[in-house]
């Protein structure tokens, strides 16, 4: 019989393979759901991979909407390297929304005119501080009450949508908005300045960029860096050397909430510029899948991050050019990481063709 | 009706959704293994059971119909951890996540449209007592179904054979395994079991308590049901308790919504996550005691002769 067998080592032929094998068969998967919808195959396979990548226009968008899944993904990926099971992105997101719009609202509404390089920064600092906030919560009740972070950090994802709610349909609403349940724009100053001309892609792109390098350089060329990795590979090699874990719990959620706050506060600075109930359409959320697609790494985060943003694109244009529903980028997404996850099973074993001896487990 | 009566019987009727999945995610978390996967579940589930009820008019078999895609999603699940040792976390969230997005899919065409208010049961001779009538004895019959799940689940646990020998896949299975027992099998039921109950809560909600179908309509309700398990140190009669408790924190937050508090409609919706996260605080804050009650191999996985 076929039996599973754990490799001598890790193959890192599949590390790299099993994202493309996963995407192939992904697209395999949608073809068919297209075929079964009574949609042509391929066509439908060229809007949502293709068509995103076919005008300028459409290529700021990716890269748009890929900035704050790289941003949130490269803290989740210290945190999952850690053993750190940080799901609650949304929320420090949301709460880098509230930060970062609480404060740009305040000055524009006070009518404080700061300069560009003044203004700005206040604005994300605030949003990476809402962000910490959120997660740093987390952290305090893990460290001392040993509470399960899946289930509170999750649980604060609904809290933030609410406080968000509390806000726009409250003391944030604009007075004159119709009494809709959003607040004022945002003065010029405060908007985040725009990197291709006519397009909405903001410098926020360049910065995810650089973060990336910034968070290889912590993982892989810092000694914390290293602590905190081996406290997730090895827990009892990390207590040996005596490489605190309380301190890697605290260093992981503070890092990928500010993270997750800093794509937020670039959110509502860049292309949404004032705060509404929906700022987030589960971005937090694609970016787990970013984070496992692109290995945990910044470069493949990067690459990865682009990659869910163009299905999302994809999905969108799928919904206007072929009327199908919009919610097929997130089953896309979610079959992705699930067949992500089979593959990754072949890069620690192999399959070997075994007789059966005695009785079968 | 007496407003106590009211309270308690609303009470009963919300805390049966939490009742169900976390009765579910109890018989696979003591069979040591974790699913994440609850929400998923339980949206793919919602959805199924609204359109069987809705094409057929029977919420029989809307429930039998949700119960089986509950169940199908979590054999997709045990065939990823079990047999492919894929990591429980990982695999739960990405099922959580798949399901949302697929049941957004399947649900298209169904935003919008809604079942009429399920009738109650009244239980014969005992519904006409005072106050206990109306309480207890007017309702659903999901939600007597749940009572009789966790009486039927403590006898199965804890006075049959084959309840000690899933326990034993939770605690430890190695002496299992070295005994014949197929662990990967018995743990794969316990986990398509656990789905199967999380499905019925999906469409409890969906045919019940909503009667409708929206995206996300669950609202986090099977992650709560996670929380519920440790809440209840992975016993079912302090599930039951437990989900009630919960039920009672919803009807509390909608009851002061409805006498006009002064408070936001938005806060007090952030009630059962608060509640959530503070019971969790409550439970874990010794881990001696959390270790003692937890299946010993929770979340571990297993590989016969490694």
């Amino acid at each position: 019989m076929l039996m599973l067998e754990p490799r001598p080592a890790p193959s890192r032929v599949m590390t790299l393979a099993s994202p493309l094998i996963a995407l192939l068969l992904t697209a395999l998967v949608a073809a068919l759901l297209l075929a079964a919808l009574g949609k042509d195959p391929l066509e439908g396979l060229r809007v949502i991979f293709a068509e995103p990548l076919s005008n300028r226009r459409q290529v700021s968008e990716v890269l748009l909407k890929a900035t704050p899944l790289i941003v949130i993904a490269l803290g989740l990926a210290v945190c999952y390297r850690a053993n750190v099971w940080n799901i609650g992105a949304e929320g420090q997101f949301l709460l880098g929304c509230v930060g970062g719009g609480g404060v740009a609202l305040w000055l524009t509404t006070q009518g404080i005119v700061l300069p560009k390089v003044l203004g700005l920064p206040l604005v994300l600092a605030a949003g990476m501080l809402g962000g910490m906030l959120w997660a740093g919560a987390v952290a305090l009740l893990r460290d001392r009450y040993n509470a399960n972070e899946i289930l509170v950090s999750l649980m604060l994802v609904y809290v933030a949508q609410q406080s968000v709610n509390a806000l726009v349909f409250g003391p944030w609403k604009d007075p004159q908005g119709f009494n809709m349940p959003q607040s004022a724009m945002f003065h010029a100053s405060l908007h985040l300045p725009p990197l291709l001309e006519r397009t909405r892609l903001h410098v926020g792109f360049v910065a995810a960029l650089v973060l990336a390098a910034a968070v290889a350089l912590f993982l892989f060329r810092s000694f914390r860096g290293f602590q905190l990795q081996v406290g997730g590979l090895a827990p009892a090699a990390a207590r040996y050397a005596g490489f605190s874990s309380r301190s890697a719990l605290w260093t992981s959620l503070l890092l990928s909430g500010a993270l997750a706050g800093l794509a937020g506060a670039m959110e509502v600075a860049g292309p949404i510029r004032q705060v509404t109930p929906y700022l987030s359409t589960g971005l937090g959320f694609t970016a787990i899948i970013v984070c496992f697609v692109g290995r945990l790494h910044p470069l493949g985060i990067v690459v990865a991050g682009v990659l869910l943003s163009l299905m999302l694109i994809g999905g969108e244009l799928a919904q206007s050019r072929l009327g199908l529903p919009n919610a097929m980028a997130s089953v896309l997404q979610g079959l992705l990481l699930l067949i992500l996850l089979a593959c990754d099973t072949f890069i620690d074993q192999r399959l070997r063709w075994r007789r059966a001896t005695g009785r079968a487990a | 009706m007496n407003e106590t009566a009211l309270l308690i019987n609303t009470a009963l009727a919300s805390g049966t959704t939490l009742a169900l999945a976390a009765l579910g995610l109890l018989v696979n978390e003591r069979a040591g293994v974790l699913n994440l996967g609850a929400e998923g579940m339980m949206l793919v589930a919602a959805v199924a059971g609204f359109a069987a009820a809705l094409t057929t008019g029977s919420d029989t078999l809307g429930f039998l119909a949700a119960a089986a895609a509950g169940a199908a999603l979590a054999a997709l699940f045990a065939g990823l951890v079990i047999f492919l040792n894929t990591n429980q976390y990982a695999t739960g969230l990405a099922l959580s996540l798949f399901g949302y997005g697929l049941s957004a899919f399947l649900g298209v065409s169904m935003v919008g449209k809604s079942l009429s208010p399920r009738q109650t049961y009244e239980v014969p001779g005992l519904s006409d007592l005072p106050f206990v009538g109306p309480a207890l004895f007017s309702h659903h019959p999901m939600v007597y179904v749940a009572i009789a799940l966790a009486v039927a689940i403590a006898w199965f646990l804890y006075r049959t054979r084959a309840g000690l020998l899933l326990r034993a896949m939770g605690e430890n299975p190695e002496p299992a395994h070295a005994l014949g027992y197929p662990v990967r099998l018995i743990r794969l039921g316990a986990v398509c079991v656990g789905g199967a109950l999380c499905g019925l809560a999906g469409a409890y909600v969906s045919l019940v308590t909503a009667p409708l179908w929206v995206e996300g309509l669950t609202a986090g309700r099977g992650w709560i049901a996670l929380a519920l398990t440790v809440f209840a140190t992975w016993r079912p009669a302090r599930v039951l308790l437990g989900a009630y408790l919960f039920g009672g924190v919803t009807v509390l937050q909608l009851s002061l919504q409805a006498q006009g508090v002064a408070i936001s409609s938005h806060l007090l919706t952030m009630l059962p996550y608060l509640a959530t996260i503070v019971v969790l605080v409550l439970i874990s804050r010794n881990p001696a005691f959390i270790r003692l009650n937890m299946p010993a191999s929770l979340g571990k996985p297993f590989r016969p002769g490694s």
